[in-house]
């Protein structure tokens, strides 16, 4: 495909969704009217999530598969000179999956939504925050300026923050605020950062300060700018101790909330981490990167057992809370994957990074049909004293979320265990000038970690898909008339399948994803792009 | 010895003119129309305020050298003026008369609903409109203190016009007071850096300034701290703050409306000038004091206002004096750079970005908080709640506004307007500040998404909304608000339109 038309779709994948968004605000146009204006305006986000995925399916098969090193697609116009500000877009092999699941997951999220509208208040403004997260998540993966980058960062906030606090489930207004100010003040220290190297280096072109790779920055401007800008995405990512607000805005989020989040908006800290930190700074990378790993490994750990506890008998653990816990553990991964400063290990954390969104958007779409079902995600309340049974009841979705939890121990021959294992690998042999013996603890801390998530991910599978006795104990549904829960429906299979496909694609042919990370990774941190 | 007689630059004072006898035409209808037709000088007033506005339009005419009158000849090699149409001087007068039309919008159904005496309020806006647009273009410190007052007396009078209402002229009594007296010290000041260098033009000064008898040197000094005391209170400045929640509150909206943002751009521009353009040889007395003063201002006005309890009477406009004292520390940040920086008139243009995206979006949501007050005059920010179920353009132009003050995506202005001033400070090396600045976005960011939160909320009880819905918003008060969301929304699309203050060269 020709650059101009790369160029237009890259462009047309960014703002579509607002423009989808404002159309959703207005009245549908008479012939779109629907049954009703909630199913129109739901549609309406259907078409227009579709159309950007399709778009974003074009962008890769247009995309230039010999050279993912280089940025492709790109436009570079003047925005605001005064501050020298380019709308700079681009996508690489780094950037290019990461859109590409983006678009999959709202494309998905809305489809589920068109059949199964959390309920709040009115479904309009539900498309039209939707739209301008998708819309904001796609331009953090897309833009190539700094302080676009910044905007794109922020933008998904508000859509995030309504869509927890309006459509949520209990706790939502307390979960919703910690999720704004914890982001928040993250990110105004990056913006800081991003200021001082955009000043010092004379440029907020990431391009131009990737190429530049530091040195026009000091060691000590470095140093700082890595602090701030570090934190900022830290706390997205979230790193242990940051990661406090996680558990409670998953829990009280929608389904498609959770999904978005833990799928898409997490990737945008790690992501900073791999586009920016890196390159940009890589004596101020090299200095931080222990402490990185550390509180990774650390953050491995603590996600686990913390996980452990939860599915323990009589903890009162909730399934979307056990889940948001582990997906610290799981981004640990990839934070560690990034700190080896290696080749192998970054490589392992950007897959990692694209498992953990396919798995774990899995894994909370189902918690949330079981919640659906069963009225509640306390584990105690569904399995009772022998086990929710899902097998024997639903026996499809309870396979499904036996297929979830094994993916998400990592089980070789599925997605999540290629990035874990690259990553631990990088960590073996960290980049030169990185203590090794810290860092083998550190990878002997992150294999202790993948078996105390094997131990949960398997209490969690007996719990709910096992266990029951012919029926005559079940705590929930014994005296009501419907005893069995409904099986998964087709909708549901129409959201699903892709990310199962997916998993186990990415699971048997990594080379697909690792031959586009890989020459991109080789050259950030080569410096230059 | 040139001739006695000056030759004045009629089109170049224009702005300030057409204002001042705009008021006084006014003025002498008022004693001519019959009661019914006085709404006319409401009509009258937005007319002229428009015409002086149009009246910039020939001066804008590009490169060309800054017109100037008013000159004293011969005095030393440069001609020392009173007054000067540079290039800084129009941006500010665009955003005093722009902000004033605005202003005089939102006043036009409040004059009515609240019996204000008309042909007197009109008069005293439009006066002290005329001083706030001759004080950026004053290049003397006589004519400067002249137009500073000229700006604040007429608003003493305004604070106090809610006939009747005990806050009203107690808020009056509370602002004129404390007003004077930073007034008087200002004339002190004034006074001695007159003895020190022996003239009052501006540039005069900052060349005397650099070699002063050793002996004057503490007067001087003295009389360069003192002279910025008069202006710092303008602009709300700790310890100069406490006046403001008071008087917002007593004084009708519309007016304290114009308070936060004339008032403060009259306190701003006469900063600006007598630090950047007189006392650049003072820099290390008063870029420090102006550094420690931002941090403290921009500190005590956002922990201020993060304490309103929105249940409370009043906290909606209370909140938002609060929050207008908080926006003052930041609009102090550049000023103080510029006191650091190798080119002051570079980080100077960053105040006035800011100042230009705080105006629009300010008196914007005063506009809407107007708009509430018809309905709910107690003005409690609960009273906010569930407004976009009864009004959604109103709540969504209110959420704009508020995020734009907090610098929040959609309002990509006040973000990058934030950026500005950041960048002003790291430049300028006062990373400390940058840090206290960043914690008080973080503040501010917390009560202004609360607020905004509340307009999304649905409303408590369905029965009490019904009582407001059916009141018509006066065209007016609707023509304000529009213009206000306009202005934030063209800015965040091509916020180069104000940013562009940033780079050039203003003064």
């Amino acid at each position: 495909m020709s650059h101009t038309a790369l160029q237009y779709l890259l462009a047309a994948i960014v703002v579509l969704p607002l423009v989808g968004a404002v159309a959703s605000l207005l009245p549908a146009p008479p012939g779109l009217k629907g049954k009703s204006p909630e199913q129109a305006v739901l549609r309406h986000g259907v078409t227009v999530t579709g159309v950007v995925l399709a778009l974003s399916i074009a962008l890769a098969t247009g995309f230039d598969h010999d050279s993912p090193a280089r940025m492709q697609a790109t436009t570079d116009i003047s925005w605001i000179p005064a501050l020298n500000i380019r709308i700079h877009l681009g996508v690489d092999g780094v950037s290019l999956p990461l859109l590409v699941l983006t678009a999959l997951l709202t494309f998905l999220c809305a489809l589920y939504s068109y059949f199964k509208m959390p309920s709040g208040p009115s479904p309009k403004a539900f498309v039209a925050l939707l739209l301008v997260l998708e819309s904001g998540t796609l331009a953090t993966f897309a833009v190539l300026d700094l302080m676009l980058f910044f905007l794109a960062f922020e933008m998904v906030l508000i859509p995030m923050y309504f869509l927890i606090a309006r459509w949520g489930g209990e706790g939502r207004e307390r979960a919703a605020w910690r999720f704004i100010l914890y982001t928040l003040l993250g990110s105004v220290v990056m913006l800081l950062g991003l200021l001082l190297v955009g000043l010092k280096g004379g440029t907020f072109d990431m391009v131009a300060l990737a190429t530049d790779n530091g040195s026009k920055l000091s060691h000590t401007t470095q140093l700082i700018a890595v602090l701030a800008i570090g934190l900022g995405l830290a706390v997205k990512a979230p790193m242990w101790p940051l990661h406090s607000w996680l558990p409670d805005a998953h829990t009280a989020a929608p389904t498609v909330g959770s999904v978005l989040l833990a799928g898409v908006l997490l990737k945008m800290g790690t992501y900073g981490f791999v586009r920016i930190v890196l390159p940009i700074a890589p004596d101020g990378a090299h200095t931080f990167a222990p402490y990185l790993a550390a509180f990774a490994a650390v953050g491995i750990i603590y996600g686990s057992l913390v996980c452990l506890n939860l599915a323990r008998r009589g903890a009162k653990g909730d399934l979307k809370r056990l889940i948001a816990y582990s997906s610290v553990g799981h981004m640990g991964f990839v934070l560690l994957g990034i700190a080896t400063l290696t080749p192998t290990g970054l490589n392992g954390a950007l897959f990692a990074n694209i498992a953990h969104g396919l798995i774990t958007g899995l894994l909370f779409f189902l918690v949330g049909a079981v919640k659906d079902r069963y009225g509640t995600s306390d584990l105690d309340a569904l399995s009772g004293r022998t086990g929710a049974a899902l097998y024997g009841k639903a026996p499809r979705l309870g396979g499904l979320l036996a297929f979830g939890a094994i993916a998400s121990l990592g089980l070789p021959g599925l997605a999540g265990f290629w990035g874990e294992m690259l990553a631990m690998f990088g960590a073996f042999r960290p980049a030169e000038g990185l203590s090794r013996p810290a860092f083998l603890t550190f990878m002997a801390l992150a294999g202790l970690g993948t078996l105390l998530t094997a131990a949960y991910m398997l209490v969690v599978v007996r719990r709910v898909c096992m266990g029951g006795d012919g029926g005559s104990s079940r705590p929930l549904t014994a005296g009501t008339a419907e005893n069995a829960p409904a099986d998964v429906l087709s909708y549901e299979f129409a959201a699903w399948t892709p990310l199962v496909a997916l998993t186990v694609l990415a699971g048997l042919w990594p080379a697909a994803l690792l031959g586009l990370t890989d020459p991109a990774v080789q050259q950030l941190l080569r410096g230059g792009n | 010895m040139g001739s006695l007689i000056q030759s004045v630059d009629w089109l170049a004072i224009a702005p300030p003119t057409v204002t001042a006898v705009v008021a006084l035409a006014v003025l002498v209808a008022d004693l001519l129309l019959p009661e019914g037709r006085k709404p006319l000088l409401g009509w009258f007033s937005v007319a002229g305020l428009l015409l002086a506005g149009l009246s910039l339009l020939p001066l804008l005419d590009g490169d060309r050298a800054p017109r100037s009158t008013f000159c004293l000849t011969g005095v030393s090699d440069r001609d020392a003026c009173s007054y000067t149409a540079d290039h800084f001087t129009l941006v500010i007068q665009l955003l005093v008369l722009g902000g004033a039309l605005l202003t005089a919008l939102l006043s036009m159904s409040a004059v009515r609903d609240q019996r204000l005496p008309e042909g007197e309020f009109w008069f005293l806006l439009l006066s002290s409109a005329a001083g706030a647009a001759l004080l950026p273009a004053s290049r003397d410190l006589a004519t400067l203190v002249v137009a500073l007052e000229v700006a604040s007396l007429p608003a003493f009078a305004l604070v106090g016009m809610r006939r009747g209402e005990r806050r009203s002229s107690e808020a009056a009594l509370k602002f004129f007071l404390s007003s004077v007296t930073a007034t008087a010290v200002t004339l002190l000041g004034v006074s001695f850096v007159y003895a020190a260098t022996g003239t009052l033009h501006l540039t005069e000064v900052a060349d005397k300034l650099g070699h002063v008898d050793p002996r004057l040197d503490t007067l001087a000094q003295a009389g360069v701290a003192l002279t910025l005391v008069g202006f710092a209170f303008k602009t709300a400045a700790v310890p100069f703050h406490f006046w403001v929640p008071d008087t917002y509150v007593g004084a009708p909206l519309p007016v304290a409306a114009y308070l936060s943002v004339i008032g403060k751009a009259v306190g701003f521009t006469g900063l600006i000038l007598v630090t950047v353009v007189a006392f650049p040889s003072y820099a290390s007395v008063w870029a420090p004091a102006l550094a420690v003063l931002a941090a403290l201002t921009m500190t005590a006005g956002n922990v201020a206002a993060l304490r309103q309890r929105p249940e409370r009477p009043h906290s909606a406009v209370r909140l938002l004096a609060w929050s207008s004292v908080g926006q003052a520390g930041y609009l102090l940040v550049p000023i103080a750079a510029a006191g650091y920086a190798d080119d002051p008139a570079h980080a100077v243009g960053s105040t006035v970005a800011y100042a230009l995206m705080y105006a629009a979006v300010n008196l914007g949501a005063f506009a809407v908080a107007a708009l509430v007050a018809r309905t709910s005059p107690q003005n409690r920010i609960t009273d906010y709640r569930g407004l976009y179920a009864r009004r959604p353009l109103a709540a969504l132009a209110q959420g704009f506004f508020l995020l734009c003050l907090a610098g929040l995506p959609p309002g990509i202005i006040g973000l990058f307007a934030k950026v500005t001033v950041f960048t002003a400070a790291v430049d300028a090396g006062l990373g400390w500040l940058a840090v206290v600045m960043a914690l008080n976005v973080v503040i501010a960011l917390y009560y202004y998404l609360q607020w905004t939160a509340i307009l999304f909320r649905p409303a408590e009880e369905t029965g009490e909304a019904g009582a407001g819905e059916g009141a018509r918003v006066p065209a007016p008060l609707s023509v304000a608000i529009a213009l206000a969301a306009v202005a934030g929304i063209a800015l965040s699309g091509a916020p180069q339109l104000v940013l562009r203050f940033a780079s050039g060269a203003l003064l």
